[in-house]
């Protein structure tokens, strides 16, 4: 049983990740996560604000389920189906991390500098505020984010997806390589 | 039923993320330091057997399980949205280190202060919801 318990390899992960797409393809749906976001906005009453938001709930219910679920599993993943909280990143990322003073990395699944409750200062919670907010404007503005372009795009070979994917890394390396040395050093 | 169905494919999402150490932000970070294979292998493992899957249905004309056809939507041909609005989420993506999906997965593994995160991702659709018309795509 081991092989559930530790950490699944690539080549398990991706196909099952593909099969979740294919469960939703052939109940007649799409894998996009994102679009949650803009449904929970619908339900809190947006379309007052923008018709961006004026959408048939009804129609998006069966995501909401989804992601209601996808939480229940974070749960039963973690608590259950894991022996150990450690996150196999290799050693040369260990000496990265540790040279912005991240130290967590053993036995924690997230760094607790920046995500355990107690290390919630006013750094960290701008840091969260921030990152959350262009998560939203970004995928939105993107018209999703990696479920719905990295793999359900791609993997139709759309070429909308590819240059979404392109931006993701172009954001994703310049917030690491750029603006990380100036936010943690 | 069918909504008995969603939430069990969407626990086995969670599952999948936790275990493939996806939702990790540290794997996240490593990715873009590009320090090891894993994060590229579970992206590009998932695309291959998608297009495999894709294939099959497009040559077999495979019906869903409620015998429709199975439709894809294109995307639109445009370059500017993709490009400006992918690369806004990926400085998001980076810095917290979750993408939508692993947010609520976290969110349900008990790494609670991820809903300041959720939280302001919904105000950041919000805002796009607001500003979509003055905004070039």
């Amino acid at each position: 049983m081991d092989f559930i318990f530790n950490s699944w390899p690539w080549y398990i992960s991706g196909p099952l990740i593909s099969i979740i797409m294919f469960l939703l393809i052939f109940n007649g749906r799409t894998f996009g996560v994102s679009s949650n976001l803009r449904t929970i906005c619908s339900v809190c009453g947006a379309e007052k604000l923008s018709s961006f938001f004026n959408i048939k709930i009804k129609d998006h219910l069966w995501n909401l389920i989804f992601i209601f679920g996808s939480l229940v599993g974070g749960y039963i993943g973690f608590n259950f189906l894991s022996n150990s909280n450690s996150v196999e990143i290799s050693n040369n990322t260990k000496l990265i991390l540790e040279s912005y003073g991240i130290k967590s990395y053993e036995n924690n699944y997230m760094p607790s500098e920046l995500f355990s409750l107690e290390s919630l200062d006013v750094n960290n919670i701008f840091i969260l505020i921030a990152g959350g907010f262009l998560i939203g404007f970004g995928t939105r503005y993107a018209g999703g984010c990696t479920s719905g372009h990295a793999i359900t795009g791609l993997s139709q070979l759309q070429i909308g997806s590819l240059i979404a994917v392109i931006g993701f890394f172009i954001g994703g390396l310049t917030m690491i390589h750029l603006l990380f040395p100036i936010l943690f050093l | 039923m069918r909504n008995l169905y969603f939430f069990i494919v969407g626990i086995a999402f969670g599952i999948i993320m936790i275990k493939s150490e996806a939702a990790s932000w540290f794997r996240i970070f490593e990715m873009f330091n590009f320090q090891s294979f894993h994060m590229y292998g579970i992206i590009s493992s998932a695309i291959a057997t998608g297009l495999i899957g894709n294939y099959l249905i497009k040559s077999f004309k495979l019906k869903d399980l409620n015998n429709n056809s199975i439709e894809y939507s294109p995307k639109e041909n445009t370059v500017k949205r993709y490009i400006i609005g992918g690369s806004i989420f990926g400085l998001g993506w980076a810095l917290v280190g979750a993408c939508p999906g692993p947010m609520f997965v976290l969110f349900g593994a008990g790494f609670y202060s991820i809903i300041i995160v959720i939280i302001s991702a919904l105000i950041g659709t919000l805002i796009y919801g607001v500003l979509k018309d003055k905004l070039p795509h």
